[in-house]
């Protein structure tokens, strides 16, 4: 005869915990490689404009970023409201874009540096004639390569 | 008689997972970086004598953006949303049209010979234009030609452009070249 446990139902057991970690770990190490940590304090306020078209940069490492856009809120009382260009971790002027470029061209490689992008990372309010200024001071350092930095959407027309 | 070693405890290790997870939730910046990628023309030598590259009239689309966002193609006021056809009708010139763009053969490498539109779209803006104007008409023009790099490419290769082998794409970006041209700033029209 066969024997029977006198114990009778057991109910549902007990859900075991221990691949918890494994899933966890898998979860960071996903977040460790993809996250890129934000080097520098945004002094401006950067809301970049939407369109359809965009490519994606295929180099990160390749860029140098200017951003533009209005100061935030507790620097404007030392700077004011006018859009500014940020460099870095500091308020510039145009003029400071060449020393900017040439710095940043010193920190790639030899090979590389000929695909330096610059991305201008410039809000949807700023109007062009700032732009247009740090176009011209990119041609004349020679920075050809650039970047208008958009978020995929649909463009709103005003 | 030998202690067996205790076995330590990882009960705790999810917990200690969990916090570096979140910790690296919270300093991840996610932007991609992305945009519309242009290449800006080098700057003239002063030194040199500027030989002034006549294009023929009919070659050039003008596009300008005033201070009020306002947007005038080839001499007609439109709307942003116009001016892709405007610019594909410019680029591609369907009906071989004496005012729009001259073709001209070019042989291209593994290709053959193709009529490549001769067609240059000039962007102006003032210092006035909104980025955001600016933007937008940028990627209509961009996707005028997109979009005949499309059907160019679906017409020959059977595959839009994208999904073309690197080689196909490059006799594509050849046949239909994307000649947008930002011109140099004028002190025009200033507030």
């Amino acid at each position: 005869m066969a024997k029977f446990s006198k114990h009778g139902k057991k109910g549902v057991p007990a859900l075991s915990t221990a691949s918890l970690p494994d899933i966890v770990f898998m979860i960071l190490f996903f977040f460790m490689v993809s996250t890129s940590m934000r080097q520098t304090d945004r002094l401006v306020v950067v809301k970049v404009p939407e369109a359809t078209e965009i490519a994606k940069l295929e180099r990160k490492d390749l860029a140098a970023y200017i951003f533009v856009g209005t100061p935030v809120a507790n620097k404007q009382a030392q700077v004011g409201t006018d859009a500014r260009i940020q460099l870095n971790d500091s308020f510039k002027t145009v003029a400071d874009i060449r020393d900017f470029i040439a710095a940043e061209r010193e920190t790639k490689s030899e090979v590389d540096r000929q695909f330096m992008t610059v991305s201008i990372k410039a809000d949807v309010n700023v109007r062009m004639g700032i732009v247009t200024d740090i176009k011209q001071e990119l041609r004349r350092t020679s920075a050809l390569k650039i970047m208008y930095n958009a978020r995929r959407g649909e463009p709103v027309n005003n | 008689m030998a202690r067996p070693v205790q076995e330590i405890n990882a009960g705790s290790m999810a917990d200690i997972a969990f916090l570096l997870l979140i910790f690296f939730l919270m300093v991840t910046t996610m932007d991609v970086e992305a945009g519309l990628q242009r290449r800006l023309p080098p700057m003239p030598d002063e030194n040199q004598k500027q030989d002034d590259v006549q294009i023929n009239r009919r070659n050039i689309l003008v596009v300008r953006i005033n201070s009020l966002d306002v947007l005038l193609a080839g001499g007609q006021i439109m709307d942003v949303s116009q001016l892709k056809d405007k610019a594909k009708e410019f680029l591609t010139n369907p009906a071989n049209l004496e005012t729009l763009p001259d073709r001209k053969d070019k042989m291209i490498e593994g290709f053959g010979n193709f009529a490549v539109s001769e067609g240059v779209i000039s962007l102006q803006n003032d210092r006035g234009t909104s980025y955001n104007a600016y933007i937008q008409v940028q990627n209509e023009l961009v996707k005028a030609v997109n979009e005949i790099r499309d059907e160019f490419a679906m017409k020959n290769f059977g595959k839009v452009y994208i999904a073309l082998d690197e080689d196909r794409q490059r006799i594509v970006r050849e046949a239909i070249p994307q000649n947008i041209s930002e011109a140099d700033p004028k002190e025009t029209g200033k507030k």
